[in-house]
């Protein structure tokens, strides 16, 4: 038995971040992780040899500059190399192409619609607007709109603020944009169904919604907010793979003296008169700390670990009511070689370094939703493709190719029953058949693949039904609300537990804000002798 | 036809364009404040939505059929009950036809009939949040960023009456607003008809499915009137809906208005940038300082007024407003009633499971016709002996996900073919119906458009959803009831707070547009 400060279940980003954070500030830290590697669903494994696969997540965007900066991560080995673009295939050997460069994507529109290209500029602006908006909000704590205590009425005051900044009909702008479909956001904005779906795709991505779905605009916003060396909305990769950003993050734990302990699994909280004092691991080992942090969902934090005093069941019932669906999976694929996407020149289309789509329309987006409804993977999915490989040599031998296929939208059950082997092959196949339609001959490239339903991810990385963000993005589990009213604030049910996962605000993606902000509320704890 | 009618005079103090019942409820509280009004209908009935028609001889209906959203205020500003407004059935129970056979009573207002004490709790939880948002629904809404004390004793009613309802109420409104229905029930019921019933509540006349996010919005929405003095309670007006319309017609009337049925506004007049009148069919030129329009946000701006008199900015948001109808409705004339509907009036429910739903609103997406058509059915004739001769009855039914516009074919060709559906489905429920139909009729939105001039044939002239509500209704910045010309008003369902028969929309418009004059007044020098 050993007495720490605090103790972070969890070695995910947020966990790590979290931890990092602490050590940092003086304290005594150690970091319990299930797996036998760190990194949570931000991990590279070595699966095939000579290729590195980034595993879980794939896109380094909405990493908060402030971690990357207080933390000093580029010293720990981190480095992000931003997209130069995207590109939306089609099939029909027609595609619309993103660039960084102004004109160049004014003039790849304007091939589609000169009213689409006209209108780009007002959708940017726009979108820009809600960015810049949400921006302070993400690095604070979301006041309790409930409470009279003074910290909670400065932070109403705080938020009132930022939104006063605005002019009244930016207000009223803001309160549309945040409570409307990606798609009649669209459909205000553009004609063209391609590049309408091009843009959509960020709006559905880890989400139970379709593009029509309302509150959907908010996702689109979610995976705009990134920033990559200070560029609004840029998309970047992480050398070495996501991975690199866990290890970047424990290494600038550990040099604050923080512990990191792998094949730790968590048993029970141990809570002593009411109070959360120290965890057992499966294996009987005990930890004592001051702060016992979680970095697991919210579901799992409240109904998956054993209480030695029972919580709630009142709460244990909003836990189960916590809205995490798991709607995506993954396709890790190791290449004989670059695939030849139809009327896409390899050698000179910046654009193929950037995110690959498969989203020719709302509707087909709209449709791959219904499937998910009814139980079944989209028989025509919207895919997020990356060859990291082309930006960063590391990934895969020379040559050769490492492709990651995030694929939308992928139940966490099927309709007649739990994932097996079989259905996951049958699932595998119709991606890559539609690959195969984008990039004729691409099957024959495909040395070694690895298949992932929600089911394997939650089985794997822990992430209740798979759902990449640890909860909806939606309106009822957002700011204030996440993950649910009343422990908005980083705590959780006893005194010494805290959340740090992407149950809590601001949401998810590897953007370490809510291990960032929950290592900020157990620091004042500590200081106002909370936890002494 | 209604013999030819011209307008008395020349110049009124107002014009309301439109004989909805929220434009009579505008025209009389004007008439109230001592306005010269006249009204303009374009059809020979008063009533808009609410007008009656005979469908057969001796049947009489009109397109809404149930009242539940009445709000008090208007009743009582415009003393419908002495104007002849009397309810059939005050309180009707629902009774849910379940999927596999057999029904479940859902109860009514004060009761959950065979549901059990879970179902009224949860009733009474939405009225609570129901009653919080309210009051604020019989108001203008507040400008933000303002200090406009009228807007700031709005949004401090509004957040008082949200605080008001203790901690942990506040929280759990503050989160359930933004829901779906579909998750709200999973949450509180296991029975799959108890289920699909609410959420079938939520979702009518909008184009959503249970599964789509803030219908949980339009559910409370629905609860926040009072018919009766009964919140949430569901009644028949004696007379059709029709009733409704006459007695505010008739306290339109006695308030001084002029009432012209068979003629409507062609245009709006604009000059000096501001609305000077409107003109005629016929060319004659009507001059008023004060135009209100109870039509649809599309038709007021987009044909009456035309785009010429508006910035691109506003028409753009005209353009993209949504407001394609949803709802079809299907009228039978019955020569009996089958046993399993001859008990005591009731709302009945075709709501399927949730997932029935949800495929009848995906059809609709595509414009497809539903499968499952979703449907709530009311028999007026079994409390109002004046909606059918003598012996006989009227099946009035609505029928949910119905497009205004079909993907494959149209209209003309599937009609027939989706009526067999709707009558091969509630003949599966109700056996013995399809042997009393003396004659039928289905109105599908385009007919609603057609017949009322409502676009899109939407009930609500616009989505109820959450980016089309309160502030942003019909566009943010036009939510005050006040377009970009001065002079012209919108008080319709497309205004705040939307449709169903509240007559909140035109008697908070007329009220807006009184004071603004008043403002006006004092600012001249």
């Amino acid at each position: 038995m050993e007495q720490f400060d605090a103790v972070v279940l969890g070695a995910g980003h947020n966990g790590l971040t979290a931890a990092a954070y602490l050590a940092r500030a003086g304290l005594k830290v150690m970091v319990l992780e299930r797996r036998h590697l760190i990194g949570g669903a931000a991990v590279s494994e070595e699966l095939f040899p000579g290729f590195t696969y980034s595993t879980c997540s794939y896109v380094c965007s909405l990493l908060r500059p402030e971690i990357m900066r207080e933390l000093d991560l580029p010293r720990h080995g981190l480095q992000v190399v931003p997209y130069e673009g995207s590109l939306n295939v089609l099939t029909n050997g027609e595609y619309l192409a993103s660039y960084n460069n102004h004109d160049r994507q004014m003039r790849e529109i304007r091939r589609f619609s000169k009213r689409d290209a006209e209108a780009y500029d007002r959708f940017a602006l726009a979108i820009q607007r809600q960015c810049r908006l949400i921006k302070p909000m993400l690095l604070m704590t979301p006041p309790d709109p409930t409470s009279l205590k003074p910290r909670d009425l400065r932070g109403l005051a705080k938020m009132a603020g930022i939104f006063g900044e605005l002019g009244e009909e930016q207000l009223y702008e803001t309160m549309r944009f945040w409570t409307m479909s990606c798609g009649d956001f669209l459909d205000e904005h553009f004609e063209t169904d391609v590049v309408k779906g091009h843009m959509a795709g960020s709006s559905i991505i880890g989400t139970a919604l379709g593009p029509y779905s309302p509150g959907s605009a908010y996702v689109l916003l979610h995976h705009y907010m990134g920033e990559v060396d200070g560029s609004i909305g840029a998309w970047g990769y992480a050398r070495g793979g996501m991975g690199a950003i866990s290890k970047a993050l424990a290494s600038a734990a550990q040099a604050h003296g923080c512990q990191i302990r792998t094949n730790a699994e968590v048993a029970h909280v141990i809570v002593k008169e009411g109070r959360a004092v120290g965890v057992a691991l499966k294996s009987g080992e005990e930890f004592y700390g001051r702060a016992i942090v979680s970095n697991l969902d919210f579901r799992r934090s409240i109904n998956g670990l054993e209480w030695t005093e029972p919580l709630d069941p009142a709460l244990k019932k909003k836990a189960a009511d916590f809205k995490i669906r798991g709607s995506s999976g993954k396709l890790n694929i190791a290449l004989d070689g670059l695939p030849n996407f139809v009327g896409i020149d390899r050698a000179r289309n910046p654009a193929l370094c950037g995110d690959i789509h498969y989203s020719p329309s709302l509707d087909y987006l709209e449709r791959a939703y219904d499937d998910w409804k009814y139980g079944h993977w989209s028989r025509k999915p919207y895919l997020d493709i990356l060859i990291p490989s082309l930006i960063d040599p590391t990934m895969a031998p020379e040559g050769k190719h490492y492709m990651s296929v995030f694929v939308q939208y992928v139940p966490p059950t099927l309709h007649d029953g739990p994932w097996t082997p079989a259905k996951r092959d049958a699932f595998g196949e119709t991606v890559i058949d539609l690959i195969e339609q984008m990039a004729p001959g691409f099957r024959n490239l495909i040395l070694h693949k690895q298949v992932r339903s929600p089911w394997d991810i939650e089985n794997e990385v822990g992430l209740t039904e798979g759902n990449i963000f640890q909860g909806e993005l939606t309106l009822d589990q957002l700011m204030f609300n996440r993950p649910i009213p009343g422990m908005a604030q980083y705590r959780g049910p006893r005194p010494g537990f805290y959340l740090c996962g992407s149950s809590t605000h601001p949401g998810g993606g590897v953007m370490g804000a809510p291990g960032h902000n929950a290592a900020r509320e157990i620091l004042l704890d500590f200081k106002a002798r909370k936890l002494a | 036809m209604s013999p030819a009618m011209t307008p008395a005079r020349s110049r009124y103090d107002a014009v309301m364009i439109g004989g909805g019942h929220n434009g009579l409820v505008a025209a009389a509280m004007l008439g109230k404040a001592g306005k010269s009004v006249l009204l303009l209908e374009g059809s020979d009935a008063i009533g808009g939505m609410a007008a009656s028609r005979e469908f057969h001889p001796g049947f009489r209906t009109a397109i809404p059929h149930l009242l539940y959203q009445l709000h008090p205020a208007v009743s009582r500003a415009l003393r419908l009950h002495r104007h002849g407004l009397r309810l059939a059935a005050a309180d009707l129970p629902t009774i849910a036809f379940r999927q596999e056979g057999g029904t479940l009573a859902l109860g009514d207002s004060r009761g959950a009939g065979d549901a059990g004490a879970d179902l009224l709790a949860f009733r009474q939880r939405l009225a609570r949040f129901a009653r919080a948002l309210a009051p604020a629904l019989a108001r203008t809404p507040p400008r933000l960023r303002t200090r406009d004390l009228e807007s700031l004793a709005t949004l401090g009613r509004l957040a008082l009456g949200v605080r008001w309802l203790g901690r942990e109420e506040m929280r759990e409104l503050l989160r359930v607003i933004g829901m779906n229905v579909a998750d709200l029930v999973e949450e509180n019921f296991a029975d799959p008809t108890i289920k699909a019933a609410i959420a079938l509540d939520a979702v009518i006349g909008n184009a959503m499915g249970p599964r789509s996010p803030n219908t949980v919005y339009t559910l409370l929405y629905r609860l926040a009137g009072k018919t009766g003095h009964r919140a949430g309670a569901i009644a028949l007006p004696k007379g059709s809906m029709a009733a409704v319309a006459e007695a505010m017609a008739a306290a339109a009337r006695a308030a001084g208005v002029e009432i012209l049925t068979g003629t409507s506004a062609a245009r709006i007049l604009v000059k000096d940038g501001r609305s000077a009148g409107v003109v005629l069919p016929d060319g004659g030129e009507i001059a008023s300082d004060l135009v209100l329009s109870s039509a649809d946000p599309r038709r007021t701006f987009l044909e009456i007024l035309g785009p010429a008199a508006l910035d691109t900015n506003f028409v753009r948001r005209a353009r993209s407003w949504r407001d394609r109808g949803t709802t079809g409705k299907l009228h039978l004339a019955l020569n009996g009633l089958p046993a399993a509907l001859a008990g005591a009036p009731a709302r009945y429910l075709l709501p399927g499971t949730l997932a029935t739903l949800e495929r009848a609103f995906d059809s609709l997406k595509y414009g497809d016709l539903p499968e499952r058509p979703p449907i709530e059915i009311a028999i007026p004739s079994l409390a109002d002996p004046s909606a059918a001769p003598a012996g006989k009855h009227l099946l009035s039914a609505i029928v949910q996900y119905v497009p205004y516009r079909l993907a494959e074919g149209d209209w003309s060709n599937r009609r027939t073919g989706f009526v067999e559906t709707l009558l091969g489905t509630l003949e599966a429920h109700i056996p013995g119906l399809r042997a009393q139909i003396l004659a039928q009729e289905f109105l599908t939105p385009a007919d609603i458009e057609r017949m009322t001039g409502a676009s899109g044939g939407h009930w609500h002239h616009g989505e109820i959803a959450l980016d089309q509500v309160w502030m942003l209704r019909p566009q943010p910045g036009m939510a005050r009831y006040a377009t970009p010309v001065p002079g012209l008003y919108l008080c319709g369902a497309g205004a705040h707070p939307g449709g169903g028969i509240t007559g909140l929309a035109g008697y908070n418009a007329a009220r807006q547009a009184i004071a603004d004059g008043r403002t006006k007044e004092r600012s001249r020098p």
